[in-house]
């Protein structure tokens, strides 16, 4: 069983978020980490091959050289290698770009199995994994909390608004990875060590037969034109007084000033 | 061809709250392009689904009927709906950032080689239309706009943010049926089971009060007086993912950057922090309620009204208070 895991590095998600003088997101002193959904991703391609005593679990990531940190964190939980895709071309890229990218990177491999985040926590856009499964034309099961394999199957549980459905498909397959699906293990100190050792290979679009011209911001479909940030919330009311005061008084407060009841 | 689709999903001819969110927006943004606002079904006897939609004021309704789209399923109803776009390029797509859009939206943008801002929670028309989305879950927005002729702009749109289209008795939309060529062979997704964990209660996401527990609540008995309260209020109970990691509720009740966003008017959390995280889930709430013991809590900082005690104390008063207000 070979398996793919697409992986993206993202802020740590205790970061608070300013702009800079440009209005661009401010990076300065972020820390960076693997998308935690890309994280339960890993976690799983992992169990998988435990489970199966066999096969390999490739992690591919496009971003910068900085994106090697990350990929070495995933090597150190267990995978066996990694695959960066850096571009100086790929800049201002969306998830139409991204996606057609890493489709070619999964082309150059037959995998079984591959593994997405449902979701990135910077851009929480959920495209990237279900446009790759149609660039590649096979079946796909989005925002799964539970695998199970057997006989050229899976049978992947479905997150849905008031409940679960179980979804067969022939394998080969992609699932995008929600929380639940495989709580993600520590690195050993044994991983950490033998992670150094583990090859990642680094590809440009020439490696991959992309052309520039149709990724980055010229094949981009989508843009930012600007970015904001929210107004910050103020501190209200401490309703005071014994807990039972406190709760009859917050009532009327709902009602009379709020006037939300 | 042109136009502003919005995907109608629907179970037994019962539309989603968000489905008339989105005609409602749809309209102004179909009146900013100067072209009709349409809406699609797709289903299996879905013959006489049109009215309500008509009444919500698409100019006209596609029925896309087939027996192999009796069920949600990504390959089918991606296939029949992009062939179907294809053919009436419209030019904006709107779909719902629920479980069925998350799914389907991608995979149809993809079919179409389209663009997608995905979870907007509002639409800009100043400056040619932008959309504009959370990201870092809420920490910062993005206003996002498509390259030029990058055609259709697949929307999904965040429910409850959205004011409903205004309902007009009476008012008919054109209705269409169109023919599919999906096929059983076309559908790799075999579903197996579907396994509600339907509490009865309004969705979440699209509750206008929300009651969320955390690791304070202590229990499972402890959300039990958490619902109690949300049954008055007709409520949703959510809750921080302490909570749901020591397995006090289901996952799926989760709130924050790694679970639900919620928007309701009221959101009441009860012995929560106040993580980073949790908080990404609840900005965009109007009202933020929270009981906690410890007055140093963060939760204090974004919550309009705070009561400093314990809440097993503070509950079942405001339950009754609240039983005895709605009753006026
Ligand atoms: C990658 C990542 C993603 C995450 N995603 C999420 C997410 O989506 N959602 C989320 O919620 N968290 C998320 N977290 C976890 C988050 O960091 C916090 O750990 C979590 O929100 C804490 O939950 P809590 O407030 O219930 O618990 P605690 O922080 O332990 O707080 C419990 C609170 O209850 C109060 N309390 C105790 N007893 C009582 C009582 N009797 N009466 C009143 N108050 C009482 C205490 O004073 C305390 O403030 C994430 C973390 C990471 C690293
Ligand atoms: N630059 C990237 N490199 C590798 N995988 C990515 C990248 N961007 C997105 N993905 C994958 O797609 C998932 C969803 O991302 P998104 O569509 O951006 O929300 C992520 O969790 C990753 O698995």
């Amino acid at each position: 069983m070979k398996i793919a895991v697409l992986m993206k590095q993202t802020f740590d998600t205790e970061t608070k978020i300013s702009l800079d003088a440009k209005g661009q997101i401010d990076s300065t002193g972020v820390n960076y980490v693997v998308n935690p959904y890309c994280e339960f991703a890993v976690e799983e391609a992992l169990r998988i091959k435990e489970r199966l005593g066999a096969g390999e679990v490739v992690v591919l990531s496009i971003g910068s050289e900085q994106v090697e940190s990350a990929l070495r964190t995933c090597l150190a939980m267990g995978a066996d290698r990694g695959v960066l895709v850096n571009d100086p071309a790929l800049e201002g890229g969306d998830e139409y770009t991204t996606a057609q990218v890493l489709a070619k990177a999964l082309q150059k491999e037959d995998y079984d199995i591959i593994l997405a985040g449902f979701q990135a926590v910077d851009d929480g856009s959920g495209q990237v994994g279900p446009r790759i499964a149609e660039l590649l034309n096979i079946p796909q099961v989005t925002i799964v909390t539970k695998l199970e394999l057997a006989d050229g199957k899976a049978v992947a549980t479905r997150e849905i608004d008031d409940g679960v459905e179980l979804i067969e498909v022939p394998l080969p397959a992609l699932f995008t990875a929600q929380q639940g699906l495989a709580e993600p293990r520590y690195p050993s100190m044994k991983g950490i060590m033998q992670s150094k050792k583990k090859p990642i290979d680094r590809l440009t679009l020439a490696d991959l037969g992309v052309s520039a011209e149709g990724v980055g911001a010229n094949g981009a479909k989508v843009s930012i034109a600007a970015l904001s940030l929210p107004a910050p919330r103020q501190a209200g009311k401490i309703v005071g007084g014994e807990p039972a005061e406190a709760a009859v008084e917050l009532v009327k407060l709902l009602r009379t000033e709020a006037k939300i009841i | 061809m042109a136009g502003v689709l919005v995907f109608a999903d629907q179970k037994n001819g019962k539309f989603r709250q968000v489905i008339f969110e989105m005609l409602g927006e749809g309209k102004k943004i179909a009146q900013h392009l100067g072209e009709e606002l349409h809406a699609v079904v797709v289903g299996q006897g879905i013959g006489d689904y049109a009215g309500p939609l008509g009444e919500a004021g698409a100019d006209k309704v596609y029925l896309i009927e087939n027996a192999q789209l009796a069920n949600y399923t990504t390959d089918g109803y991606s296939k029949a709906l992009a062939d179907f776009i294809k053919q009436e390029q419209p030019t904006v797509v709107l779909i719902a950032h629920n479980s069925v859009g998350k799914d389907l939206a991608p995979a149809l943008a993809q079919k179409l080689a389209a663009g997608q801002a995905s979870d907007v929670i509002a639409v800009e028309y100043e400056n040619g239309l932008r959309f504009k989305r959370p990201i870092y879950a809420g920490k910062a927005y993005a206003h996002v706009s498509f390259t030029a002729g990058a055609r259709p702009m697949v929307i999904t749109v965040r429910p409850k943010v959205f004011e409903s289209a205004a309902i007009e008795a009476g008012r008919t939309a054109s209705v269409i049926a169109v023919t599919t060529s999906v096929s059983a062979a076309d559908i790799r997704q075999i579903v197996k089971d579907v396994i509600s964990k339907a509490s009865g209660r309004v969705e979440l996401t699209e509750a206008d009060i929300v009651v969320s527990g955390g690791r304070g609540v202590k229990s499972t008995d402890g959300f039990k007086i958490l619902e109690d309260l949300a049954d008055v209020l007709g409520a949703a109970v959510g809750a921080s993912r302490a909570a749901i990691d020591e397995g006090w509720t289901e996952s799926q009740y989760q709130v924050g950057q790694t679970g639900k966003v919620v928007s309701p008017t009221l959101y009441i959390a009860c012995g929560i922090s106040g993580a980073i995280q949790h908080l990404a889930g609840i900005s965009s709430s109007r009202y933020i309620v929270a009981i906690n013991k410890d007055p140093e809590a963060e939760i204090f900082k974004v919550a309009d009204y705070g009561i400093v005690a314990d809440l097993f104390q503070v509950l079942p008063v405001l339950t009754e208070e609240f039983k005895k207000a709605l009753a006026q």
